[in-house]
């Protein structure tokens, strides 16, 4: 993990370091071509001083004389006179024997026992004399080195002042960065509170939107978990307190008839609740996957699906199953779980309305296929409801759990399908349609 | 003791109206608010035993119809919502006694038999007239501190008469305590049990007031 702070102070460092070096080095060198100027003019002027000594007659004195101003640094400038044809005339005193230069009038360089040189040469025909002064070109660049170190020895004191500077300022200026980390990072895992972004920077605003964003789905997400196992606890309680109940009477009664009475009741009790918990299983399943994309479901043969569930769920009484023929034809899209669920939980809704006997009718319909009980329907005002969870309207049978018709339309949706529920217009009764949404089934 | 359960889970409803009965109590069921209200507002109960969450409402609006007309009549909340919230809401609201989901069907017992005796002013778990005392806890009866066996029916018309010693109870208010609405009462039944009970118990222990009823003298 990157230091977002050690990264900045990094980069703003090299940042100023490489301005002052930048700048040094521009100063090195502009210093540099101005002193070159500044000390080859002295040169001409030198030479051009010993030239008019030399045409006054007092030719070693002119040698001397070319390096007088120069005492204070060391002797700098050297001079030397020759003769046309070659002899060497006279010399300051540190002048090397050698020629400095060679017989070409102006400035020239040159190597003179190992050390290079600068030299400016005055050719005076009239005179027969040639004037030669010249720099050492290891001292020209002493004097500019001493210029530069003069610059650079403050950047290298200040250099580390600026870099606890740049430390401390990006230690304010990530201070709210901080405070919202710590905010975050000293909560418990129940604290979906937003974080306050409008004390935030602007920077860091979307970052905080987008968390506050993601709090939101996940405070969703739990508080729909909690609601549905409140919701699964308060409804597991009531069949438990029927179970207890009647074993308490079956194990307290004094005769045959009661305490078979009360162990009769504690079947059907525990298929009941055996119903209720395979529900909230299929409930919570249907909640916590994600959809399979749609092409990858396969097709489903809705006559043999329907045969299975008919036998499944086949109970002793009046209620008649009636599947028409056409549907062997029909292939069901969608995944085949999904269909299992919608199909069975819309057959077990319209049993569990047909206690009077009756004929529950599958056929195909368009786009789909749709079931008629002959129950006593839902009525009107509730229809919008019934799909809610743990819904069981004002008229309930009373062994429902109030999921079925819930589950079936999320399963519809899982199956890429859609559920209507009617009461049917001919007589008493619930029409429910699954129609595909995308082309027939 | 004659009783009305409100509850919509039709096994928990069979467990309480046997579970009840066994406990000398004669049970009225219903499975809705209104036809809590309307059973309410029609019969005299010792007890309601009230659930919370019914299909066409909260049974505490329920509650809330009863105590508003001053009916004192007393209520147990028998609830899946069973939060220490929900039992303050309930208590507050009128309710005598809380149980949650799932319960101990004697203690639910013990807890109508108590609010039903605060109900007729009674703080004691016995009733006591002359040298009779009986236990509705366990429906049984003593008479000089000797045992008596006594049928439900007649421990239930026993009871109905020493529950308010001194006052007439009539054939009608008699016959309430015995039979639910679904039972059929045969015609003569109080004074079969009546004629049955003063064998047991002694002939001047039951007063009949003539074209009144029956009563049962203070205690001593």
């Amino acid at each position: 993990m990157s230091s977002l702070k050690r990264r900045l102070f990094l980069i703003l460092l090299a940042a100023t370091g490489a301005i002052w070096l930048c700048a040094t080095g521009w100063i090195y060198v502009s210093s540099r071509s101005e002193l070159e100027h500044v000390l080859d003019t002295r040169l001409q002027e030198a030479a051009r001083m010993v030239h008019s000594l030399v045409a006054g007659g007092n030719i070693a004195a002119a040698a001397q004389a070319a390096t007088l101003p120069e005492a204070a640094y060391e002797r700098q400038l050297s001079c030397q006179i020759w003769s046309l044809d070659g002899r060497l005339v006279a010399k300051s005193g540190g002048a090397p024997d050698e020629a400095l230069a060679g017989p070409a009038e102006g400035f020239s360089e040159r190597v003179v026992n190992g050390e290079p040189w600068r030299v400016y040469t005055i050719l005076d025909p009239g005179k027969g004399v040639r004037v030669m002064v010249g720099d050492r070109i290891g001292l020209r660049d002493r004097l500019v080195r001493d210029l530069v170190a003069g610059l650079l020895a403050p950047v290298v004191l200040i250099v580390p002042l600026l870099g606890l500077l740049i430390w401390i300022s990006l230690g304010r200026g990530l201070k709210p960065l901080h405070a919202v980390a710590s905010d975050i990072a000293t909560r418990d895992g129940e604290d979906m509170r937003p974080v306050a972004p409008a004390e935030a920077p602007a920077e860091i605003r979307p970052l905080l939107e987008a968390i506050n964003g993601l709090f939101a789905k996940v405070e969703a997400a739990r508080r729909q978990e909690r609601d549905v196992t409140a919701f699964a606890a308060h409804e597991l309680r009531t069949p438990l307190a029927g179970l207890k109940t009647q074993a308490q009477i079956a194990l307290a009664a004094h005769d045959a008839p009661t305490r078979e009475g009360a162990l009769r009741q504690i079947l059907i009790s525990v298929d009941r609740t055996t119903r209720l918990v395979r529900q909230l299983l299929a409930l919570a399943k249907l909640e916590g996957t994600p959809s399979p994309p749609a092409d990858t479901a396969g097709e489903t043969d809705a006559g043999a699906l329907l045969r299975d569930i008919v036998r499944q769920t086949a109970r002793p009484g009046a209620t008649q199953v009636v599947l028409e023929d056409a549907l062997d034809a029909l292939k069901l899209k969608g995944d085949r779980e999904a269909l299992h669920l919608l199909l069975r939980n819309l057959h077990e809704n319209a049993v569990e309305h047909m206690a009077g006997g009756g004929t529950i009718a599958w056929r195909p319909c368009a786009g789909g296929l749709c079931v008629e009980d002959e129950g006593p329907g839902i009525p009107e005002e509730e229809l919008p409801l019934v799909t809610r969870r743990f819904y069981r309207g004002r008229s309930r049978s009373g062994s429902g759990s109030g999921l079925g018709l819930t589950i079936a339309t999320m399963a519809a949706a899982r199956a890429g399908a859609r559920l209507t529920l009617e009461n049917r217009g001919d007589r008493h009764g619930l029409r429910a349609t699954v129609v595909w949404l995308r082309g027939a089934a | 003791m004659r009783i009305l359960v409100v509850e919509d889970d039709p096994i928990l409803m069979d467990g309480l109206k046997v579970g009840l009965g066994l406990a000398g109590a004669t049970v009225d069921d219903v499975a809705t608010c209104a036809d809590a209200r309307a059973a309410l507002a029609a019969g005299r109960f010792d007890a309601v035993v009230l659930d919370v969450m019914l299909p066409d409402g909260s049974g505490l609006d329920v509650l809330a119809t009863l105590r508003a007309r001053g009916d004192a009549t007393p209520v147990l909340l028998l609830t899946a919502l069973d939060e220490p919230p929900d039992r303050v809401r309930g208590l507050d609201g009128g309710a005598d006694d809380y149980l949650g989901k799932p319960f101990d069907l004697d203690e639910l017992a013990a807890r109508v038999r108590a609010i039903a005796r605060r109900g007729h002013g009674r703080a004691g778990p016995l009733l006591r007239a002359g040298a009779l005392v009986l236990d509705p806890a366990t429906l049984s009866a003593t008479l000089d501190g000797q045992a008596i066996a006594l049928s439900r029916r007649e421990f239930a018309v026993l009871s109905a008469l020493m529950e308010r010693p001194g006052v007439i109870r009539s054939r009608m208010e008699i016959e309430e305590r015995l039979y639910g609405w679904q039972e059929e009462v045969e015609s003569n039944a109080v004074e079969v049990h009546i004629h049955n009970l003063r064998a047991k118990v002694g002939r001047e222990a039951i007063e009949t007031v003539r074209g009144l009823g029956y009563r049962v003298r203070g205690p001593a």
